[in-house]
């Protein structure tokens, strides 16, 4: 993966975008040996023979962390593979990504964690597998979390098939809070929602389409935070999407709970309108919900009640998108349009925007080595221009899908460069 | 705001303005059917006119001549079925059913699939009745060809809405002002969202009827003025006609509700359509449960239009297919 130019590498002119940086001035960066040697008023560093990238105002950033994506290896590679997923991930600026258990065979074992990593997947960036919580996803018998983290294992959960049963979740939460590790939970009362395609509202009732309460998501979160309460383990809500629940995690915070969150760009972004006449590009789990549940995502990331932005990036095959809405399977890609909607989130703000995409996830997964420029912090870095305009094509995609409802948009800010251990990867 | 673009907000952006050009925005054909919603009036008001037509003048040339339709039926149908096939041989043209459990449906062909193999075969037109919701706009997404909705999932049975409000027009010099009552199982109704947004887009002022199972509050958003009451009694003194839709007793298991408690509540017999105004109408859109939703004394009362709805449809889809292939009767 790594190769030709061993050199170290010099960013120029950049402007440098990390809590206590005025953003507007001039900064020179040096990485050697896949860490950042210096940081430098412009014109310090005098040059050598350095790998130079003139970066003439771009924002340069800690390497963007993705916390939620399916990248479907092992199993399902006519969706994504890991190669393709993790050359998305470059493209939009993520270092590191965080891979979802729900492959095939579900990812509950050390051998799939350690296959996910090996060299053999050509992966771009730095993949986390986020192991299965219990054997097979079924919600019967934890997995063994110390053997996965030792595999590289960031978190368990069982994404896509929530922990339902109390006793279960409450063993995990305390397993996990021994090797310091999250649960991740993606909360929907699986018994309340079936059936459900998208957000039960105006828009489900109106298409005769079967709908997913806000109900089934908030008290899922309410229980869970209980649980957390009373283990003192860390709690992530995967894709948090509704008012309740949002309010469950904020008063869960105020109590002194360790409790997370993330949002994903979609839900920022669209509402259950968007899928307008049965447009499966919009059908995702959670489904895109109600205005006021968007607006409460918004005012939720600002005041710091959720940690981060997340895309659960979920590539699926054009074939088998292209059926009836209700067959049709869930999800959106979304590692390359993250920036531009998390850039719109925090109204052009690129220290807001990074503090969602970088340094916001690594925090929450306790990682002090990324999401943070430094001297000596491993030289993972995302180069972007705020202001630049561009269309995005399924065409140009490097993902293998192309179900994304953002097809055709034009976005402002665009990733100029990602840079992995202090090397350029090629776009 | 340019088409497609996405504002740089420094506020909360409107999610509409994101992509608000594609809603709806998909090119099929323009003389399809498939739901109430994307009829425009005009549309309307010479599909009713030409039903009109059908019903007075009879048929002499064959204006479908060496047409050939498809009927693609996933779910099993008596009268829409064959109130489709009567119309399309009535003007000439050839049928083919293509029914799900006889075909390679059941091989696990894809709707798309199925949808090109027809219209290769040189289907002109494809009427499709399907249990999901929205099945009718992917086969317009992908083919070239006029799609017919006859049915899908619980969302619209746009056929059977005109051939209703056809009837009532029938009885009716107006529907502006027009008292509609609808009982029953509005939620899995298809026929209760088609005619819902056909009649009051004409003026009629719409009231749903029926158990909070079965008729969630949001039903009332709709379209404008639509309203909601539980209680039957109090609504029919208010009502001009009565659509009755069918409950099926399966549908009523798990709910918060008993069949016998239904029939308490919710049936119409002859001593609940005396409170209704002298002339009002009894309507349903068939299969009827007797003993169900309604009497048998009341079905089959002179005040019942269940057999001219019926009769209506023949001629109400012979309007819609000679729409859809561009002939002139």
């Amino acid at each position: 993966m790594r190769r030709a130019d061993d050199r170290a590498l010099l960013i120029r002119n950049a402007r440098i975008c990390a809590v206590g940086k005025a953003a507007n001035e001039r900064f020179d960066m040096l990485t050697d040996q896949g860490r950042i040697a210096a940081i430098e008023p412009h014109g310090k560093i005098p040059n050598k023979d350095y790998q130079l990238i003139e970066a003439d105002g771009l924002i340069v950033s800690p390497g963007f962390i993705d916390l939620h994506v399916h990248l479907r290896e092992p199993g399902q590679t006519h969706k994504e593979t890991i190669a393709t997923g993790t050359a998305a991930a470059a493209a939009g600026g993520f270092t590191t990504v965080c891979a979802m258990p729900n492959t095939n065979p579900i990812n509950d074992s050390p051998e799939i964690t350690r296959w996910m990593q090996a060299p053999e997947r050509r992966a771009k960036v730095k993949v986390r597998p986020i192991a299965a919580a219990t054997l097979g996803s079924q919600g019967e018998q934890l997995t063994d979390f110390r053997a996965l983290v030792d595999a590289g294992a960031a978190a368990v959960t069982d994404d896509g098939r929530p922990i339902l049963g109390d006793a279960i979740m409450h063993k995990a939460l305390l397993a996990a809070k021994e090797l310091g590790i999250p649960v991740i939970q993606h909360a929907e009362d699986t018994r309340m929602s079936q059936g459900g395609v998208m957000h039960a509202g105006r828009t489900a009732f109106r298409l005769g389409l079967r709908g997913v309460t806000a109900e089934a998501e908030a008290s899922i979160v309410a229980r869970d935070i209980e649980l957390a309460a009373e283990t003192e383990a860390h709690l992530h809500v995967a894709h948090i999407s509704t008012v309740a629940a949002l309010e469950n995690v904020r008063n869960g915070r105020k109590r002194g709970v360790h409790v997370t969150c993330e949002v994903t760009p979609h839900h920022l972004l669209l509402t259950d309108e968007e899928v307008g006449d049965y447009d499966t590009n919009c059908k995702m789990n959670p489904p895109l919900r109600s205005e006021a549940d968007r607006e409460a995502l918004w005012d939720g990331l600002r005041d710091g009640t959720i940690d981060c932005i997340a895309t659960d990036h979920a590539p699926h095959a054009a074939h088998e998108k292209d059926q009836e809405f209700d067959r049709a399977p869930f999800g959106t890609t979304g590692l390359e349009t993250a920036l531009p909607i998390a850039l719109m989130a925090a109204g052009g703000e690129c220290e807001t925007a990074v503090r969602w995409l970088s340094i916001g996830p690594a925090a929450l997964m306790g990682w002090k080595d990324v999401g943070v420029l430094r001297v000596g912090a491993v030289a993972d870095l995302t180069l972007f221009d705020p202001e630049q305009e561009w269309i995005f094509r399924a065409e140009e995609s490097k993902s293998k899908a192309r179900n994304s409802p953002f097809i055709g948009k034009r976005f402002r800010g665009r990733v100029r460069y990602t840079i992995l251990d202090g090397k350029l990867i090629d776009p | 705001m340019t088409r497609g673009a996405i504002p740089q907000a420094s506020s909360k952006i409107q999610s509409r303005s994101i992509r608000s050009a594609s809603l709806r925005a998909f090119s099929h054909h323009s003389r399809s059917l498939l739901d109430i919603e994307s009829l425009s009036d005009a549309d309307i008001h010479s599909l009713l006119k030409e039903a009109g037509r059908f019903r007075r003048v009879s048929i002499q040339k064959a204006p479908l001549k060496g047409r050939h339709i498809a009927l693609l039926f996933y779910e099993s149908s008596t009268r829409t079925r064959c109130s489709f096939e009567l119309a399309a041989k009535s003007l000439g043209a050839s049928t083919t059913l293509v029914s799900a459990s006889a075909s390679s449906i059941e091989k696990g062909e894809s709707l798309v699939d199925t949808g090109a193999t027809l219209a290769a075969m040189g289907a002109d037109c494809i009427v499709i009745r399907h249990p999901s919701s929205g099945a009718p706009h992917v086969l317009a997404r992908h083919l070239r060809i006029p799609i017919v909705n006859a049915g899908d999932g619980m969302h619209e049975h746009p056929s059977q809405a005109l051939l209703d409000c056809y009837t009532i027009s029938e009885h009716r010099q107006s529907l502006k002002g027009l008292r509609l009552l609808l009982v029953g199982d509005i939620y899995h109704s298809r026929v209760a969202r088609s005619n819902a947004l056909l009649l009051s887009r004409l003026g009629a002022q719409v009231t749903f009827c029926g158990p909070p199972a079965l008729l969630p509050e949001v039903a009332e958003t709709i379209a404008p003025g639509v309203r909601v009451m539980r209680d039957f009694d109090r609504a029919l003194p208010q009502a001009d006609v009565i659509m009755m839709l069918r409950v099926q007793k399966e549908r009523l298991a798990g709910l918060q509700i008993s069949a016998d408690e239904y029939v308490r509540d919710y049936q119409l017999t002859p001593e609940r359509l005396a409170l209704a105004p002298a002339k009002a109408l009894v309507m349903h859109p068939g299969p009827m449960v007797r003993g169900m939703e309604l009497t048998s004394e009341v079905a089959d009362s002179a005040r019942s239009l269940v057999l001219e709805q019926v009769r209506n449809g023949v001629a109400v889809r012979r309007a819609i297919l000679l729409r859809a292939l561009g002939g002139r009767a």
